[in-house]
């Protein structure tokens, strides 16, 4: 008998922990979204998209939640396309981008530029090869070109290393570099982040790549476009012409707590933060 | 008495019940999710093309998987080449050969492999094999890197369960071969190999599984190119690793051609296991015949 209690009783729990679970799964997190915007701000702000945008809105995040300690802002990774998604399907409050949207894409949506980005184009720090032409890096990247003594180099076969199908920073690339008609050689070796891209030339002696300006650190170095090198400072000063928008995308007018956070963005305070790895807009 | 005897019997027989059919429900409904998904594809491209279309260019509507199937073959069987023979040396040391004390070291080292999270594996491999592998030519982004990589990833699932399969031969077996005057590695080769068979067998399939399945650590070191490999020093893209690579970026079509590509990995899967399995049963049958 005492056996049989101990069966119904494990039976009974194990049916209870899974129903709870269920419900877990069904209970629909929502965020508080303060419309209360004349005192104290409080609530969540949950942001998804483009890893070009991810540090810059980490960032634009933390110092929104300094000067008001009662709001939340999560800030996740998942890529351009994850980004206008979330958007337009309202699961996050603002959605992340590194390109303009399509046609396709704006229908519903409102876009507000926090920043711009330069493309530079990055090599390994050994390369002794310093300044490409626009041409030379179309020919390298579509695979006209496939060996650095072509371009003043050592004889070594070049590695081409590009972002996916899909990416921001890759489309970006493509509008202002490539052209309409080039396609990057299928032999590229094809990295799935910004990150990887930077690890994968820092440890490969003949790789070439294009990378976001506020990515490039001091493992990899950045080749001269046309006399110009990829650098903020460049950017900056108008000099380098390769640049795109990043941008935050509300489904319809933003309002309450994320039009707070967005006019923040665009302040001094926001611009200045900006400034530090991209270039502000104002 | 009896009769709360039965209610337990019934209800114990219940929830077994709804909990074998709630695991078979969840693979029906990842089946028919992934195909709703995918099939939109094959409005745009023909099963034929997309199968065996050379181009992949999602953005200029190519979506040619061929030689990402081609590089998910060769990846699974690169390294179930080196990892096979590895294994089963390894097993057999472990359950017949190596002292107590040897035994008692490794056994724990090699199930700790396992627990190993696969992208350590990836970094290990990006840090360490990638370099290595291009002083033998390319860039170092290959199959074979990645055959490597695998190969340390499936070794412990093979070499635990051919270590169980020996073990589970009956002891009777090997001293009779000793007692007739065979010499240890003839018992080995004769008697305990061929009675472990069907584990054996079982734990390549499951290493196969493991090596097809995985994905992070191979998008690290194989170089996810969309070209065709032609030698094993080239780099090439797994069908999941298509899947992990650009389902972040991925919009309309392209999204529907990367469930569908998902549709061809699962029937992949089902091919794979299904050769293995009809090979295993023979392999069965005919040492049963052996011995008869």
């Amino acid at each position: 008998m005492n056996k049989t209690k101990k069966i119904t009783f494990i039976l009974v729990s194990t049916l209870l922990l899974l129903t709870a679970i269920l419900a877990g799964c069904t209970q629909k997190t929502t965020t508080p979204t303060d419309t209360n915007t004349t005192s104290t701000l409080a609530g969540t702000i949950t942001e998804s998209g483009s890893t070009t945008v991810q540090p810059l809105a980490e960032q634009l995040g933390e110092a929104f939640s300094t000067v008001y300690p009662q709001v939340k802002v999560v800030i996740q990774g998942g890529g351009t396309a994850v980004g206008i998604k979330a958007a337009t399907d309202g699961t996050v409050d603002i959605g992340a981008a590194s390109r303009d949207l399509t046609d396709a894409e704006k229908p519903g949506l409102v876009t507000t530029v926090i920043a711009r980005d330069g493309i530079a184009i990055i090599v390994n720090p050994a390369q002794s090869v310093a300044n490409l032409t626009k041409q030379q890096v179309i020919d390298i990247f579509s695979g006209t070109i496939t060996n650095w003594k072509e371009v003043g180099g050592a004889d070594k076969k070049i590695t081409v290393v590009s972002r996916e199908e899909g990416s921001g920073t890759r489309t970006a690339f493509q509008d202002l570099i490539l052209g309409k008609t080039a396609q990057i050689a299928a032999t590229a070796i094809l990295q799935p982040s910004n990150g990887a891209i930077r690890t994968t030339v820092a440890g490969d002696p003949s790789a070439i790549a294009y990378l976001s300006c506020g990515y490039v650190d001091t493992s990899v170095k950045v080749v001269n476009l046309d006399g110009v090198a990829g650098t903020e400072a460049n950017v900056k000063n108008g000099t380098y012409k390769y640049v795109r928008p990043l941008l935050f995308i509300t489904k319809g007018q933003p309002s309450g707590l994320v039009k707070s956070f967005l006019d923040f963005c665009l302040s001094d305070a926001g611009q200045n933060i900006v400034s530090i790895d991209y270039i502000p807009v104002k | 008495m009896k009769i709360s005897h039965y209610i337990t019997d019934r209800a114990a027989k219940t929830t077994v019940l709804i909990c074998a059919a709630s695991s078979i429900l969840i693979l029906v409904a990842i089946i028919i999710f992934i195909v709703l998904q995918g099939l939109p594809t094959f409005q745009k491209v023909s099963v034929f093309n997309f199968i065996f279309g050379m181009e992949w260019r999602p953005t200029n509507g190519q979506f040619g998987i061929l030689p990402m199937i081609v590089g998910s073959i060769a990846v699974t069987f690169g390294a179930l080449l080196l990892a096979i023979p590895l294994g089963i040396a390894c097993a057999i040391l472990l359950a017949d050969v190596a002292p107590h004390r040897v035994r008692q070291i490794l056994r724990p080292a090699v199930e700790l492999l396992v627990g190993i999270p696969s992208v350590v594996y990836g970094l290990v491999g990006l840090v360490l094999l990638v370099p290595a592998v291009r002083q033998l030519g390319g860039n170092g982004f290959s199959i074979l890197t990645a055959s490597l990589v695998l190969m340390a990833m499936v070794l412990p699932t093979i070499i635990s369960i051919s270590d169980d399969a020996l073990r589970a031969v009956p002891r009777a077996y090997k001293e009779g071969a000793l007692a007739l005057g065979a010499t240890r590695w003839q018992t080995i080769s004769r008697v305990l190999l061929p009675s472990a068979r069907s584990g054996i067998v079982a734990s390549i399939v499951l290493g196969m599984g493991r090596a097809v399945g995985e994905t992070m650590a191979m998008i690290m070191v194989i170089g996810n190119s969309i070209a065709f490999p032609k030698s094993p020093l080239d780099p090439a893209r797994t069908l999941t690793g298509n899947i992990a690579v650009e389902i972040n970026y991925a919009s309309g079509t392209h999204e529907n051609a990367l469930f569908a590509t998902g549709i061809i990995l699962l029937l992949f899967i089902i091919i794979l296991n299904s050769i293995t399995i009809t090979v295993l049963k023979k392999g069965i049958h005919k040492y049963a015949e052996h011995l008869s």
